[in-house]
């Protein structure tokens, strides 16, 4: 196989298990944090009335906790690309140290 | 003959995307072409046809009529198909694009090169996309009746027909540029609806919620209205976050753009569009509930789903009506195309192209068999949208994400995440999510009502939740887990290394082989 890259000296170089290690420690916690934040939401209107108390005029703090679920997920999405593109500098470090 | 707006506009929406096919047509040589418009569109216009595909008539017709008939319980859903684009962007798309080529398929072979792999994976993008179809088919054959009184048969049979056009001559860029078409005119007439509520509102948020406040006995804007059982509402969320990022229709859409910072651009870009959506969903059923009134909603239909367009005649009389069912139309035409060419890859490129011809088919075998297959599938769907005219179909959908879910899923994160994984477990996974979500299913309630004809059939249903999610999703990755822990052949060491290298350098990492630049 002509030009067949040695994977398994590239995952095993020290450039990309950081890479790997700065992508899993902002992975991880970012996936829990918003699967927590989004179940909160149907877990407290399902087995409790503590979101159905007025935050703002007829405004209940259920309709303010949905609301906030989508500034989250645009939110997440801009911490996301700017995350990301660290991550494609370090790869490309990692495609350059192998040449 | 009668002089009706919305026909002219649903002509002129049937010209226009003909004319984009004839477009099409000119290109469609390769099969790449076919499969994925040469992985040549953008992250916006890739952005615009994810929205395009996603954004069914269930989320426009759907969402709106159960924000007004059960005020914050509809609200879920658009909070729920929001929120798995996190899912989508965080942990899917990079390395599906990185991995694969024109199907789901692809990418978990390209860790397992195991035909019973690949067959379990076509199969259930199959299933999943012929359920959804159904589901929209359906739906439109009631509402294209509605809105322009054809017979349910014509209706679909249009719809049907529009759908095998677009894909067999047109392909992939057919596909997407009726997808951008779509969300533009989805998005346009959303607007206009809104602010057209906002201005009959003062322009003020609190005022409008002041209004609706005593509706239902004042308990219109609080949640628990339509679901009772605290853990269907937590089933419902679960396959609504985790389906998406399992959903053939949506993932192959990441083949067509070139790498995988151009999939990252697109799921933003699409989660934005997404959003802004959604968010107006809230105007639409706030809107019907006020001005057109849960009595007259349910009058014109028991689900709720034209709300939106006498929302659109309450506010702007026939021509706004006329405008809204013809954006209903092209938002049908657009899913049910994705839908078609996603279930045609899975039969031509998976089942006939990789099982049955080993991948040594012509390009020119490559293309027949996808367009074949796009007639087949087009086919299947209309009988059995068909036969199902009088059936409550509405679960199909619900059905299709549980499915993607359970059985997708965990063999789409295992393949990428987990060094363990072996193709044993991502068989087990595939096939148990599958099973285990379709027999939950017909035993619920979904399928089986004590009530005669509110359900397919009438009895008492054995699974008590509507939505099996919460079951069927961990069974799915369980079923993987041990498939993988008991299977007797060892996970490939090497075969990660492979994976994890290209997962996360992309194709850049690997030169372009002289043996892979004869095959594709």
């Amino acid at each position: 196989m002509a030009g067949q890259p040695d994977y398994a000296k590239i995952a095993r170089s020290p450039k990309f298990q950081e890479l790997l290690k700065a992508k899993k420690s902002f992975l991880a916690p970012m996936t829990a944090f918003f699967l927590a934040f989004y179940f909160a939401l149907p877990i407290l209107t399902s087995y409790t009335d503590v979101l159905n108390h007025p935050a703002i005029g007829s405004i209940s703090w259920a309709w303010v906790f949905a609301f906030s679920q989508f500034i989250m997920t645009w939110a997440l999405c801009g911490i996301y690309t700017s995350r990301a593109a660290k991550f494609d500098a370090q790869a490309q470090a990692v495609i350059k140290g192998d040449k | 003959m009668h002089f009706d707006p919305a026909f002219y506009l649903f002509l002129a929406i049937v010209a226009v995307t003909l004319v984009i096919t004839y477009f099409a047509a000119r290109k469609q040589q390769s099969a790449s072409e076919f499969y994925t418009a040469g992985g040549g569109l953008s992250g916006w216009q890739n952005g615009l046809a994810i929205a395009g595909d996603y954004m069914s008539a269930a989320s426009f017709l759907g969402i709106a009529g159960s924000i007004a008939l059960a005020g914050f319980d509809g609200f879920f859903y658009s909070i729920g198909f929001l929120v798995a684009y996190l899912v989508v962007l965080y942990l899917v798309a990079e390395p599906l694009r990185n991995l694969g080529k024109y199907t789901v398929a692809d990418m978990i072979a390209a860790r397992f090169a195991d035909r019973g792999v690949r067959g379990c994976a076509a199969v259930n993008a199959i299933c999943i996309s012929i359920f959804y179809m159904i589901a929209q088919l359906v739906g439109a054959g009631s509402l294209i009746h509605l809105l322009l009184k054809l017979s349910y048969a014509k209706s679909v049979g249009i719809v049907g027909v529009l759908m095998a056009v677009y894909v067999i001559f047109g392909g992939m860029r057919a596909t997407s540029w009726v997808q951008i078409v779509k969300a533009i005119l989805l998005m346009g007439g959303t607007l206009v609806i809104t602010i057209l509520v906002l201005s009959r509102f003062g322009f003020s948020i609190g005022g409008m919620f002041d209004q609706l406040h005593p509706l239902m006995d004042g308990k219109f804007l609080n949640p628990g209205n339509k679901y009772k059982i605290p853990l269907d509402t937590i089933s419902l969320n679960l396959a609504l976050v985790l389906g998406t990022a399992g959903l053939p229709h949506i993932l192959i859409r990441f083949f067509t753009v070139k790498d995988a910072q151009t999939a990252r651009k697109s799921v933003v870009f699409a989660t934005w569009i997404i959003g802004l959506f959604y968010v107006m969903t809230l105007f639409l059923g706030f809107g019907a509930a006020a001005f057109v009134g849960a009595d007259a909603i349910k009058h014109a239909n028991k689900a709720g789903n034209m709300a939106a367009p006498l929302l659109a005649k309450a506010l702007g009389g026939e021509y706004m009506f006329a405008f809204i069912s013809a954006v209903a139309f092209a938002t049908i035409l657009a899913v049910v195309t994705g839908l078609v060419l996603t279930a045609a890859s899975a039969f031509a490129h998976d089942i006939y192209g990789q099982l049955i011809r080993k991948g040594e088919a012509t390009e020119q075998e490559q293309v027949t068999a996808a367009r074949m297959a796009s007639l087949g599938v087009s086919l299947i769907s209309i009988i059995l949208a068909l036969s199902a005219e009088k059936l409550n179909v509405a679960f199909l959908v619900s059905l299709a994400f549980a499915v993607a879910a359970s059985a997708n899923l965990p063999a789409i994160l295992f393949t990428v995440f987990w060094r363990r994984f072996t193709a044993t477990g991502a068989m087990t996974g595939m096939i148990v999510g599958l099973i285990t979500t379709v027999a939950l299913v017909m035993i619920s309630g979904s399928v089986w009502n004590p009530e005669p004809g509110k359900a397919i059939f009438t009895g008492k249903p054995i699974f008590p939740l509507e939505n099996p999610g919460i079951v069927s999703i961990p069974i799915g990755f369980f079923a993987a887990f041990l498939g993988t822990v008991l299977s007797k052949k060892p996970s490939d060491d090497a075969k990660y290394d492979e994976i994890l290298v290209r997962t996360n350098l992309g194709p850049n990492a690997e030169p372009v082989s002289e043996l892979d630049m004869v095959t594709h």
